[in-house]
């Protein structure tokens, strides 16, 4: 019997029809995505990656809100030009606590990936409030209203409890201090607590220039300036690692 | 009555809990959205209590063709009025933001930034303008093809005014800066949830057409309709897993983090390419281009291996939008592999399509819907080949993460998703409407060249500022340092973006004579015009030469 005649088997029935579809379109994505969940060399294990702190989740959340992604990738791909304009190329575990990822696909403007610590707190908020006072070239929108908006959030250890649940390793205590870690951070006044224990690295100063009042600018800086900070790509033992580092 | 009753019952329970979430809201972008519920609830309510024809309540929420002899055909209407709409919405949108890029003066924080209008534009002419389109075709083509009448008239409607709403909720959330942050997939957790009702609504009622068949076989376009549905609601699916923070609140995480999300949206994301924009519209060309060629396809055979080569080849490419990302190098191999790879089936269609125009070559000239229907495949032929030629790694090297990318997109979006819509617009309005002719032809062809004019502007323009942009990013000077810095490759595209601009602004005009093209034939008004083609005639001369002297 021809295939065309075979094949008239499937024109007569909808339901054959569409079960055969669907198993033509569901291999593909099986094959590709499943295994990057169990192959254990998919995220290299590198030392420095921690939960986001909760005043930078708030401000990875108004950078999502925002639609920074359309614009700026955090992905650095390992070409010599890419290394020397923003930085080490980008590690799978940088990102393992970005849920969903932001690596972007366009550049409009240049990727951040590695922005952190580049520019001063000083920089950042007049550049966001507006780009063109410091790269006259610059396209991008004015977000002035960040620095006049008062952070707020319902419920920090909301956030932190959804992430926690989706795998991201806060403990009882992140949760519980979410809101205290949120003010402490942007406030040098305040007593952190253990908030740089629990969070190595995390950076405790006001942001924006208005000690007195914690806006949407705070957090969207702490973002920005902890970004590519935590994993320390140019120690020895990072590169020695990353040189045996396979499937690159 | 009892009908009537528990439907005026059911409306006003949604529309009760509908204000109850507007009260304890967690954020206002949430209220916002359940205000819009709570009135589309109440205009629900109010049509329900409010109609005096009770029976027809009963055949479906609002009045169904009595006449069994004839298809049922309102919701075709409905959508294709909502195709031309949110097809200037979102073609105005894109102008906009193409020229906030060539002029940053044109933000207006915070909700017009870029930022916020971007996915606007997106979702707008995908999902509104390619969505409606889909759909109201799928219901005029099943119903032909299967020549019935569509099953479940009242759940079709609700399909169309469902989707109406998760347009509405989906575009004011952008604005209010409410999105997941996945590319085409930006709607939150419950309109994911909402869409994902009405789509399998749409599954039921075109699998129920096709079910009460008259036809013994199913037509080639209701396998594409058919794959493109099934394959549709499981990508929207699993990319939309997410846990949201309150169940009164905007906010939701992904379940997938970092390198998985990655790849999961790209897969989501390049077969909302492969089966919203290709499987789906593929079905358009297999009904509508022989129908207004009135020639059969050119081969069944081709049909049948270019659907099965296409749809299994499609869902692996995915992978190619992250080339020398963190994604693990056989992954972005077998991208690479399967999109090269993907060019046949893509060219199986294109070469089916066209070739059904054998022996009506000439309608090419005389006719602007075939001149329509050749370049739109004509563009699904050149953007099916410049896509694997991205997605091989060397050549993505360079064009990633740059324009030349935006623009391989639109020569897709603009030739042949816009065009081959256009060109069934035109198909069907008469049809619908019951009128002799469109409005007018000679208009159909200003379009024609507009949106073809704009095209070519749109795609030369941005191969010009992508490739650009990536040489100069990685150019290095006889010192060894990097020539250019970000800001001067951003300055170096601004003429390209105002030509880009340009282009989308003749695109635009020929969209607009579109709407009044089909306004006026819905309004039962024919242009006085010449024909198109005539062959000369003068009656001056024609007539015998006298002799001068016989006078």
């Amino acid at each position: 019997m021809s295939i065309t005649e075979q094949h008239k088997k499937l024109e007569r029935n909808v339901t054959l029809l569409g079960a055969f579809a669907f198993v033509a379109v569901i291999i593909g994505g099986i094959v590709e995505i499943a295994p990057l969940f169990w192959i254990d060399n998919t995220i290299e294990k590198v030392d420095g990656v921690r939960p986001y702190t909760p005043l930078e989740l708030a401000g990875r959340d108004i950078y999502i809100r925002e639609g920074c992604y359309v614009c700026h990738s955090q992905m650095i791909r390992p070409f010599r030009d890419e290394v020397e304009r923003y930085g080490h190329y980008s590690l799978a575990a940088e990102s393992m606590y970005d849920h969903p990822f932001q690596w972007g696909s366009k550049r409009t403007g240049p990727d951040l990936a590695r922005v952190g610590g580049r520019y001063s707190d000083e920089w950042h908020v007049q550049h966001l409030a507006n780009p063109q006072s410091v790269v006259p070239e610059s396209v991008m929108p004015q977000y002035g209203f960040l620095a006049d908006a008062d952070l707020t959030i319902g419920d920090p250890a909301a956030r932190l409890t959804a992430l926690s649940r989706v795998g991201v390793p806060y403990t009882a205590k992140d949760i519980e201090q979410a809101r205290a870690d949120l003010l402490a951070q942007a406030d040098p006044e305040a007593d952190a607590g253990d908030l740089a224990k629990r969070y190595p690295k995390a950076q405790i100063r006001d942001y924006d220039g208005k000690p007195a009042r914690l806006t949407e600018m705070d957090a969207l800086v702490a973002y920005l300036q902890m970004l590519g900070t935590l994993v320390d790509v140019n120690s020895a033992a990072a590169q020695e690692d990353l040189a045996t580092e396979t499937g690159r | 009555m009892e009908l009537v009753l528990s439907r005026a019952a059911a409306w006003f329970a949604a529309l009760l809990l509908a204000v109850i979430a507007v009260a304890a809201a967690q954020d206002s972008g949430f209220a916002v959205h359940m205000s819009i519920i709570a009135i589309a609830a109440l205009i629900g309510l109010w049509v329900t209590i409010s109609r005096a024809d009770y029976g027809a309540i009963a055949r479906g929420i609002i009045r169904t063709p009595a006449d069994p002899g004839r298809y049922d055909d309102d919701p075709v209407r409905w959508g294709v009025i909502a195709t031309v709409f949110w097809g200037m919405a979102g073609f105005a949108a894109g102008l906009y933001i193409a020229l906030q890029l060539a002029f940053p003066v044109l933000n207006f924080e915070p909700y017009l930034n870029f930022g916020r209008l971007r996915p606007l534009h997106t979702s707008a002419v995908i999902f509104a303008f390619g969505g409606n389109a889909l759909i109201a075709s799928s219901f005029y083509v099943v119903q032909r093809t299967c020549r019935a009448r569509l099953a479940l008239p009242g759940l079709a409607r609700f399909v169309f005014w469902g989707y109406q709403l998760f347009i509405v909720l989906a575009a004011t959330g952008y604005l209010m800066g409410i999105t997941q942050s996945k590319e085409y997939a930006e709607p939150e957790w419950y309109v994911d949830w909402w869409l994902t009702i009405v789509w399998v609504a749409y599954l039921a009622v075109f699998v129920g057409t096709i079910l009460k068949r008259k036809e013994p076989h199913i037509y080639v376009a209701n396998w594409f309709y058919l794959s493109f549905i099934i394959t549709v609601a499981m990508l929207h699916v699993v990319n939309n897993l997410d846990l949201p923070v309150s169940l009164l609140g905007s906010k939701s995480y992904s379940v997938f983090a970092g390198v998985q999300s990655a790849l999961v949206q790209w897969w989501y994301g390049h077969n909302a390419v492969g089966f919203f924009l290709t499987a789906g519209f593929l079905a358009m060309m297999y009904y509508f281009v022989p129908k207004q060629a009135e020639r059969p396809i050119f081969s069944y055979r081709l049909s049948i291996i270019h659907f099965w080569a296409l749809i299994f080849l499609y869902i692996w490419a995915g992978p190619h939008h992250l080339h020398y990302t963190a994604l693990p190098d056989w992954a972005q191999t077998l991208g690479m592999v399967f999109s090269v790879m993907l060019w046949m089936p893509s060219w199986g269609g294109m070469i089916n399509g066209l070739m059904t125009l054998n022996g009506a070559w000439d309608k090419v000239r005389t006719d602007p819907i075939i001149r329509m229907m050749v370049i739109s495949l004509a563009f699904y032929g050149m953007s099916t080949f410049e896509g694997p030629l991205m997605s091989i790694k060397s050549v993505n090297s360079l064009s990633h993460y740059t324009d030349w990318t935006i623009g391989h997109v639109h020569s897709g979006a603009l030739g042949w998703n816009g065009m081959i819509t256009f060109s069934v617009l035109y198909f069907l309005t008469p049809r619908l409407w019951n009128r002799e002719r469109l409005y007018s032809l000679r208009m159909v062809n200003w379009h024609f060249w507009l949106a073809t004019a704009g095209i070519v502007f749109y795609a030369a323009s941005m191969w010009v500022a992508g490739i650009t942009q990536g040489l100069m990013w990685r150019e290095y000077g006889a010192d060894g340092y990097l020539v250019n810095s970000f800001a001067d490759t951003v300055a170096a595209l601004h003429p390209m973006y105002i030509l880009r601009a340009f282009g989308g602004l003749l695109y635009l005009a020929g969209a607009v004579i579109l709407v009044i093209n089909i306004w006026l034939t819905i309004a039962g008004r024919q242009r006085v015009e010449e024909p198109l083609r005539q062959a000369a005639y003068d009656p001056a001369a024609d007539r015998p030469i006298v002799p001068a002297a016989a006078n």
